[in-house]
C-alpha cells in the first residue's frame, strides 16, 4: 500500500497538508470530489481507526473518514 | 383534507436534519438519528398553508444529483418526478447543514439549475454560534436569488419562517422554461463548465429529443459526467442503449482531447462558483478549537479501548434489560392474572370462557408481558442513534468487516437490524456497491431482531439459575442473554464470507462517510424512538398475534368434548364458591379435570400435528407440543410466546392456571414424568429461533429490495436449515456437558 509523504496516507494525526489532485477519473473519485476533497483545499488528519485503517479528517469545517486504499488517491503538499 | 394543491420536496446531504424539519412542518414521525442515512425512502406529510393543502416530501439525504446508491436515487427520482406515485415537485427546499455550508452548498448549486421554485434552509442555526462561525444569511439570499430561512429544526425555531417563505415561493408562477434559462444565464455554477461541455450537452440533448426520448438538459449533463453504471443512463430506452454509449464515449474522448477533465471540471466549477458567490460572507475561526466531541473521540476510537468500549456497551445493555424490566414484568404479569380471573367469574366454563383465558388472555397476555424490554432496548437504540456514535462505530468496525468482505457501511444497516431486520434491510439502500449491499441484506435477518428478545427472556427467565455476580450488579441471566444477542452476529461472520467468497466475489468496497458530530440525544428523538416500537409492539399483539392465538386455541380446543371436564369445572368452582373444605371431594374432582384436560389436548388437531411432528423436532430435544408452537411462529417469531401460553393454560393443572408461562413451562412433563424443559431444551429453543428466518415480513422486504423471489427464499432454506443444525448441536452438548 502506497504510504507516500505525497498523499493523505502519509499525514499523521494532527498535520496538514494542501490539496494537489484526487488520482482517477472513476466514482469514487467523483465522491471525493463532490465532498469537497478539491484540489486546493486545505486538510487534517485527525486520527486513525484501532487498526490503522480508515483514517478520519477533516476538511471544510466537517469529518470524513477514507480508507487508506483511498486517501492513497489524493496527492497533497505537506503543511508546515 | 382536500387534494394537495403543491407538492414540496425537502432535499439535502445526509443527517443535515430533513427528517427533522419534516417532523416539524406536518407534525410527522419520520425516523431521526445522528448519523448519514437514517432514511432510505421518500415519506409523504401534508401540511396548511394559507388554506391550501402542501404535500411534503422528506427525502433520504444526498451529496449530489449523481446518485450512486439506492437511497440517493430515490431522492434523485422523486425531483425527477420519476418516482410513482408522487408528483413532480412543484418547489424544493435544499436544506443545508449551516457548520458545514460550502459542501453543501453543492448540491444546492445542482438543484437550483432544475428552475423549480428554491427555499434554502440553513439549518443547524444554533450550532453557529457555539463553533465560533459567523454567516450572514441575507447576503447569501441576495448573492444565489433565492429566499433563506435560519432554522434549528430539533428545537423547532425558524419554522414559522420557512412556511412564510415557502408560501411565497410557491405564488410565484412556476416556470418549466427556466431549466434552460439557468443553464444559459451567466449565474448559474454550470456557466463555468467549458465551452466544449456545453456543445455536448446540447449536441446530446438535440440528438435524443431526435429520437423522442424526454430529457432534462441536466440529465443529460450526468450522461455524460457520470460513469457507466449511474442511476442516470436508467432513463435510456433500451432500445437506444447501445447507440447511446457509442455516442457517450465518443463525446467523452471529444471532451477529454479537447482538455476536459471528468469528473473533475464539474466539482471545480461548481466549487468555484460557491467560493466567489460566499466570498466573504462566511467565516470560520481559524485554527480548529478542541472540541468536546474531539476528547471524547479520543478514547472512542482508540486502537483497543475502542473496540472493548464497543462490546462493553452491547454487555451493558443487555445486563440492563434483565435487571431493569424484571419488576414492570411482574406487575404487567399480575394484571394479566387479574384479568383472567375476572373473566372467570363472569363466564362459566365452556367454549367461551376456554377462549378468552386460555386463548386470548394467555396468547396476547404473554406477549404484553415484554413490552418493558422492548421500551429498555429502543431507549437505548434512541441514545445510540441520535448522540453520533453510531458512525463512529462504524468507522471503528470497517476494518474488521473488511476482511470478510463488508465495509464500515454496512455496519449502519446490520446494528439496525438489532431493532428489527425491516428497516435493517432497507437502510443497505445506502451501500453504493451492489455486491455488498447484497451480502448485507442477506446477513442482516440473523442480527438478533427485538422480536428475539421475548423468547429470550422467557427462556432464560425459566431455566437458567438466577446466579448474580459483583454485589448483584451482573447476572447469569444477563450474561446469558448477551451471548444469545451475539450468537447471530458470530454466525454472520462466516455466513458472509462464504456469500462474498463464492456468491459476491467483486471488486473491494470503498468507505467514504461523513463522520457526525456527537451531540446530546435529544428527548424528543428518542422518546419518539420508544413510542413507534412500542405502538408497533402492541399493534402486532393486537393483530397478527391475536388472530394466531385464537387459531392455536382452536386448533388445540378441537375436536374434543369438553363437557365432562366443564362439568367438573363448574362442580369444584361451586364448592370453592361455597367455601366448603372438602378436601377429597376437591382433590378427585381437580383429578379428573386434569386428566380430563392433557386427553383432551392431546386429541385435538393441534395434538395430532404435534405427534406427526415429534419425530422431526426430537432431535433436538422438544416435544410435539412445542413443534407446533414452534412451526405456528413461523410468520412471526414472538408468535411462540402466545401459543405457548395458550397450550399450556389450556393443559395446565387447574391450580396453576394463574402461574404464568414461565411456571407452566417448569411443570411440563414427558408422559414418562420427566420434564420437558430443561436447560438443554432451552437452549436448544434459543438458537433455533437466534437463527431461523420466521419473519414473513422480512422475507417480503428482501422480496422487494432484491426484486425477485430467489432471495427470500434463498434466505429461508439457508437461515432454517443453519437453525435446525445449530439446535440439533445445541442439545446434544448441552445435554452431554450438564450431566
Ligand atoms: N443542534 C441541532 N441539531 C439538529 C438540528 N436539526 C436536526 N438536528 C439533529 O441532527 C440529526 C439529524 O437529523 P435528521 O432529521 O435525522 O437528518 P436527515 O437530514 O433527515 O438525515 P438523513 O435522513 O440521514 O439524511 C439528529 O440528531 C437531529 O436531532 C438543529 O437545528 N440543531
Ligand atoms: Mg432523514
Amino acid at each position: 500500500m502506497p504510504t507516500d509523504s505525497s498523499t493523505l496516507c502519509g499525514l499523521q494525526s494532527g498535520e496538514r497538508g494542501q490539496i494537489l489532485s484526487v488520482e482517477g477519473s472513476d466514482a469514487v473519485a467523483a465522491r471525493l470530489l463532490e465532498m469537497g476533497i478539491l484540489p486546493g483545499e486545505e486538510i487534517e488528519m485527525i486520527g486513525a481507526a484501532p487498526m490503522g485503517d480508515p483514517i478520519e479528517f477533516s476538511v471544510y469545517g466537517y469529518r470524513i473518514s477514507l480508507r487508506r486504499s483511498e486517501a492513497a488517491r489524493v496527492r497533497i503538499e505537506k503543511q508546515p | 383534507m382536500s387534494q394537495p394543491s403543491a407538492t414540496v420536496a425537502l432535499i439535502g446531504n445526509p443527517n443535515t436534519g430533513k427528517s427533522s424539519l419534516f417532523n416539524a412542518l406536518c407534525g410527522g414521525n419520520a425516523r431521526v438519528g445522528n448519523y448519514p442515512g437514517v432514511t432510505v425512502e421518500q415519506k409523504t406529510g401534508r401540511m396548511t398553508l394559507s388554506a391550501a393543502t402542501v404535500e411534503i416530501v422528506d427525502l433520504p439525504g444526498t451529496y449530489s444529483l449523481a446518485a450512486r446508491s439506492a437511497d440517493e436515487a430515490v431522492a434523485v427520482d422523486v425531483l425527477s418526478g420519476a418516482m410513482q406515485g408522487i408528483d413532480r415537485p412543484d418547489a424544493v427546499i435544499v436544506i443545508a447543514d449551516a457548520t458545514n455550508l460550502e459542501r453543501n452548498l453543492y448540491l444546492f448549486s445542482q438543484v437550483i439549475e432544475l428552475g423549480l421554485p428554491t427555499l434554502l434552509v440553513l439549518n443547524m442555526w444554533d450550532r453557529i454560534a457555539s463553533t465560533g462561525m459567523k454567516i450572514d444569511p441575507a447576503c447569501i439570499s441576495e448573492q444565489f436569488g433565492v429566499p433563506v430561512v435560519c432554522t434549528s429544526a430539533s428545537q423547532r425555531k425558524g419554522i414559522d419562517e420557512v412556511r412564510q417563505a415557502l408560501a411565497s415561493i410557491l405564488t410565484s408562477k412556476i416556470d418549466r422554461t427556466k431549466e434552460s434559462a439557468a443553464f444559459a444565464s451567466t449565474d448559474s455554477a454550470s456557466s463555468n463548465f467549458p465551452e466544449a461541455f456545453r456543445m455536448e450537452t446540447q449536441g446530446l440533448l438535440d440528438w435524443l429529443r431526435s429520437k423522442n426520448v424526454t430529457i432534462a438538459q441536466y440529465q443529460v449533463q450526468r450522461l455524460l459526467i457520470d460513469a457507466s453504471d449511474a442511476h442516470v443512463h436508467r432513463e435510456i430506452p433500451s432500445h437506444l442503449a447501445s447507440e447511446v454509449s457509442q455516442q457517450l464515449s465518443e463525446a467523452r474522448s471529444r471532451l477529454a482531447s479537447a482538455g476536459v477533465k471528468i469528473p473533475l471540471f464539474e466539482t471545480q466549477a461548481r466549487y468555484a462558483w460557491i467560493k466567489q458567490k460566499t466570498a466573504g460572507l462566511i467565516e470560520r475561526p481559524r485554527g480548529r478549537p478542541p472540541t468536546i466531541s474531539d476528547a471524547v473521540d479520543r478514547w472512542l476510537t482508540h486502537r483497543w479501548f475502542g473496540l472493548l468500549f464497543f462490546v462493553f456497551l452491547m454487555f451493558v445493555i443487555f445486563q440492563s434489560i434483565t435487571l431493569l424490566a424484571s419488576w414492570p414484568m411482574d406487575w404487567i404479569e399480575g394484571i394479566q392474572g387479574w384479568v383472567a380471573s375476572m373473566l372467570e367469574g363472569f363466564v362459566g366454563p365452556g367454549p367461551l370462557r376456554s377462549l378468552l383465558v386460555d386463548g386470548v388472555v394467555a396468547g396476547v397476555g404473554s406477549v404484553l408481558i415484554f413490552l418493558p424490554q422492548i421500551v429498555i432496548l429502543f431507549l437505548f437504540i434512541g441514545i445510540l442513534e441520535d448522540c453520533g456514535y453510531m458512525s463512529r462505530a462504524a468507522f471503528v468496525m470497517d476494518k474488521s468487516m473488511s476482511t470478510i468482505g463488508m465495509s464500515g457501511k454496512s455496519f449502519l444497516p446490520l446494528m439496525s437490524s438489532f431493532a428489527c431486520a425491516i428497516p435493517g434491510i432497507m437502510a443497505t439502500r445506502t451501500i453504493d456497491n451492489r455486491k455488498d449491499r447484497m451480502v448485507t441484506l442477506l446477513v442482516a435477518p440473523l442480527m438478533s431482531c427485538s422480536a428475539r428478545l421475548p423468547v429470550y427472556v422467557l427462556m432464560v427467565a425459566a431455566f437458567v439459575p438466577d446466579i448474580r455476580y459483583a454485589s448483584g450488579w451482573i447476572t447469569l441471566q444477563g450474561i446469558v442473554l448477551f451471548s444469545m444477542q451475539c450468537l447471530g452476529a458470530l454466525v454472520a461472520i462466516p455466513v458472509a464470507w462464504i456469500l462474498k467468497r463464492f456468491f459476491f466475489r467483486g471488486e473491494p468496497s470503498t468507505f467514504i462517510m461523513e463522520l457526525s458530530s456527537y451531540r446530546w440525544p435529544s428527548w424528543h428523538v428518542m422518546f419518539s424512538r420508544v413510542w413507534e416500537r412500542v405502538l408497533a409492539f402492541i399493534t402486532r399483539a393486537g393483530t397478527l398475534i391475536f388472530v394466531t392465538s385464537v387459531l392455536v386455541w382452536a386448533a388445540a380446543y378441537f375436536p374434543g368434548d369438553h363437557s365432562t371436564v366443564d362439568e367438573a369445572t363448574r362442580r369444584l368452582e361451586g364448592l370453592q364458591a361455597a367455601e366448603v373444605t372438602d378436601e377429597q371431594a376437591i382433590a378427585s374432582l381437580e383429578e379428573s379435570i386434569n386428566l380430563g384436560k392433557s386427553r383432551l389436548i392431546d386429541q385435538s388437531f393441534l395434538g395430532m400435528a404435534g405427534r406427526a411432528l415429534e419425530p422431526v423436532v426430537r432431535p433436538l430435544g422438544w416435544d410435539g407440543k412445542i413443534g407446533v408452537a414452534v412451526l405456528a411462529s413461523f410468520p412471526a417469531r414472538e408468535v411462540i410466546i402466545a401459543t405457548l401460553g395458550t397450550i399450556y393454560a389450556l393443559g395446565s393443572e387447574t391450580d396453576e392456571t394463574s402461574d404464568g408461562l414461565k411456571e407452566q413451562m417448569r411443570a411440563a412433563q414427558w408422559p414418562d414424568g420427566k420434564p420437558v424443559f430443561t436447560l438443554a431444551t432451552a437452549f436448544s429453543i434459543m438458537v433455533f429461533f437466534a437463527l431461523c428466518a420466521q419473519c414473513a415480513s422480512t422475507l417480503m422486504t428482501i422480496q422487494r429490495e432484491t426484486n425477485s423471489w430467489r432471495w427470500p427464499i434463498f434466505s429461508f432454506v439457508y437461515m432454517t436449515t443453519l437453525a435446525y443444525v445449530g439446535a440439533m448441536l445445541t442439545y446434544n452438548l448441552v445435554q452431554r456437558w450438564m450431566l
